[in-house]
């Protein structure tokens, strides 16, 4: 590009041509799409690395909250005769035999528990009649049908072979119904799912309001810090920056233990209460292993992510706007109203966003100091990955829970960029 | 902040509240990380202070919590502590082995992430890099999207894989975790990088490889440095990915936290606790040297 416009003072203007003789246009986006794919080729490993460890995992996650062959897999040939007969055929020998042969095929390799829990999602109680009809399977002679429901009159219900032709096919959006407590009738309807089943989307809800509530406090309590921090010479600030940076920097494990530790009935806390006669030893507050543990701890944990935004917004804006309306009249408050707040906003939208999506996926903190009232939506995905192994269900739930993260991600780019994120 | 001559009353009562308010918040942040090293030498095994601690009586207070640290998970703990007590502290004590996991695991996921993210936050910094925001967005979300998610997608992923259990399953999990630390910091340090100075080293007839690791790395080098603390910070507290894809004898500090907080809490937790309390005041302190001198450097002149 240098050379190029250094031959400019001799070329006449209609053809601007390079030493080479090439035109000025084209060797300039030559010498561009160079430097862009420079430019490209550094950041390439990187989003090859994350595209690997991280988007690829994901996406696979994803598929797996529409997609379950538990059942398919290991029914072939009942899956094979729900494919051939359509809706509304009265199951007959030839169904039976199916079934037969499959329940005897899937006994043999163990696989019958994982058709029998796969049934089980959708319609409770049928686990144990696979199982149990499995292990007879082997002894099955025809007439399969009769065979099949000496072993058990229950395989005749209708609903039965419903749910089966509804499981039958590995891709399904029942998960993502049973995420917002719907559920779908033996005709295919979606309906409500019981009462006493529907429990996302109160823990929905309730991991909205809590990390709403805990915005507003870290909000309440971060715009003081980051005033004073924002107004101190800086000398003085960065001494106090310390005490901000410290909690950040400081293990979350190690925070969380300090809570427990200063909250339980025991705590410190309790005891220094008891001690100064504010409390008697029976009125001790139940102050962790419940709501306001979780709140507690995560808006003290979160609390720096509020200061820093707020600091950044508020060092640069000079004290002269405010000096300037106190002297036109504006009493304190309205100076601080009218003048001074309207300049933070940026950054009470930058640390409120950012507070608000670290909360909505905290899992540590309300499983450790929640208690049962504190669990939030994360933990709900960890119990049905580790206790009760519904995988595409943990999978559909965390589907829900990315897609809101995703969209206050997308909006705190559009409002702030992501390449304002400030740390320390 | 100091008050002006002509405030009102009301106003100088408002001053000193506000003052108290603050000082009050800052307690709120920095009492509960306090609050644990001296309860970390309680003699009993309470989480309060007995009375002989509040009237500092020496008899309140002991080591044996720093010292389960070591002999919990020994084979003889009782032996005589000679060359070989120590032998068998390195080898079978249970918090050493986990210290000796985090640090393996956190150090070679940190080398990873910062050598992949410095490589690629310089990519990002140049003006013509096309689709930058995307890219950025992309780069940055393992900070964004829930760990959990994250745990749960990589536990799917390493199943399938066979990665499960591995220590390479685990590094590569933590470094994209900390990836996003290393390019926030480093793109901040080369938002004030003068490009005239690799200009000039190559019209000096330095070759790009020459004038990076002669002109640019040295004045980034603060940046990477701290980005580099971050990811290590970021691995070496990181306990979700370790429960959800590590293997069972893959111990890490803070996973033996965890279950010490869930199954009985007990005051070793506390020393474990100030010990690390420690180290992030060590990490801090050279974090905040590395930028002062990284602002100089720059000459960015802080107002």
């Amino acid at each position: 590009m240098a050379d190029a416009t250094a031959d400019l003072a001799g070329a006449s203007p209609a053809k601007l041509t390079t030493a080479d003789g090439r035109p000025l246009k084209s060797a300039l986006a030559r010498a561009q799409a160079k430097a862009r794919r420079r430019a490209f080729l550094l950041v390439l490993p990187l989003l090859l690395f994350i595209v690997l460890t991280f988007i690829l995992p994901i996406g696979q996650m994803l598929h797996r909250s529409i997609f379950n062959d538990g059942f398919a897999a290991n029914m072939p040939q009942l899956t094979q005769w729900f494919v051939d007969n359509p809706v509304g055929t009265e199951p007959d020998e030839s169904a039976y035999a199916a079934l037969a042969a499959d329940l005897k095929s899937a006994a043999e390799a163990k696989t019958i528990g994982v058709v029998g829990t796969r049934v089980n999602y959708e319609m409770s109680g049928t686990r144990s009649l696979f199982t149990s009809t499995g292990r007879k399977a082997k002894n099955f002679e025809p007439p399969y049908m009769q065979a099949v429901l000496e072993a058990d009159d229950k395989w005749a219900d209708p609903q039965l072979w419903g749910t089966m032709r509804q499981v039958s096919d590995a891709y399904t959006a029942n998960f993502f119904l049973a995420a917002v407590d719907l559920a779908r009738d033996t005709e295919g309807k979606i309906v409500q799912a019981p009462e006493d089943r529907r429990v996302y989307v109160m823990l929905f809800e309730r991991t909205f309001l809590i990390a709403g509530l805990i915005t507003f406090l870290c909000l309440l309590l971060g715009f003081p810090i980051a005033h004073l921090l924002a107004t101190l010479p800086l000398r003085y600030s960065n001494l106090l920056m310390i005490l901000v940076l410290l909690p950040f920097w400081t293990s979350l494990l190690v925070r969380t233990t300090s809570w427990i530790v200063l909250l339980q009935g025991q705590g410190v806390v309790n005891n220094t209460l008891v001690a100064t006669g504010i409390l008697t030893d029976d009125t001790r507050i139940q102050m962790i292993y419940n709501q306001m543990g979780t709140i507690i701890a995560m808006t003290h944990i979160l609390l720096p992510f509020m200061i820093l935004p707020l600091y950044s917004v508020m060092r640069p804006i000079p004290p002269s706007y405010v000096r300037a309306a106190r002297s036109l009249g504006a009493s304190s408050w309205t100076a601080f109203r009218r003048i001074y707040l309207p300049q933070t906003l940026p950054g009470i939208g930058a640390g409120a966003l950012l507070v608000f999506i670290l909360g909505v996926g905290y899992y540590i903190t309300p499983a450790l100091v929640g208690g049962a009232s504190g669990q939030l939506i994360s933990n709900l995905i960890a119990f049905h990955m580790q206790d009760s192994l519904n995988w595409s269900l943990a999978a559909a739930i965390a589907a829900v829970l990315l897609a809101a993260v995703l969209v206050l991600y997308w909006l705190y780019d559009r409002l702030i960029g992501i390449d304002n994120l400030k740390l320390g | 902040m100091a008050l002006p001559v002509y405030a009102s009353p009301l106003e100088r009562i408002w001053h000193y509240t506000y003052i108290a308010i603050c000082v009050a918040i800052f307690t709120f942040l920095i009492a509960p990380i306090l609050i644990v090293i001296p309860l970390s030498f309680n003699a009993e095994p309470y989480f309060t202070f007995t009375e002989k601690m509040l009237s500092f009586d020496p008899e309140g207070y002991s080591l044996r919590w720093y010292d389960i640290l070591l002999t919990f998970g020994m084979t003889a703990p009782d032996a005589p502590r000679g060359a070989s007590w120590w032998m068998d502290v390195w080898n079978n004590a249970t918090w050493v082995r986990a210290a000796k996991n985090s640090v393996i695991i956190g150090v070679s996921s940190t080398i990873v992430a910062t050598v992949l993210g410095t490589i690629a936050a310089l990519g990002l910094s140049r003006p013509e890099m096309p689709y930058r925001r995307a890219i950025m967005a992309i780069l940055i979300s393992p900070m964004i999207v829930p760990i959990i998610i994250t745990a749960t997608g990589l536990f799917f992923f390493y199943s399938a894989t066979g990665l499960a259990g591995s220590y390479v399953g685990v590094v590569l999990a933590h470094a994209t975790l900390g990836i996003p630390f290393v390019i926030i910091t480093v793109t901040a340090t080369l938002i004030g990088f003068d490009r005239s100075l690799t200009r000039a080293a190559a019209s000096l007839g330095a070759d790009p490889t020459t004038t990076f690791f002669k002109v640019t790395m040295p004045l980034i080098l603060p940046g990477v440095i701290s980005g580099a603390l971050f990811a290590f910070v970021t691995s070496f507290d990181e306990v979700v990915v370790v429960l959800f894809v590590a293997a069972h004898d893959q111990q890490t500090i803070p996973r033996q936290m965890w279950n010490g907080i869930r199954e009985q809490i007990s005051p070793a937790i506390m020393s474990v606790a100030t010990i690390l309390v420690i180290v992030s005041v060590a990490l801090l302190a050279t974090v905040e040297i590395l930028r002062r001198r990284s602002e100089k450097l720059r000459g960015v002149t802080s107002s």
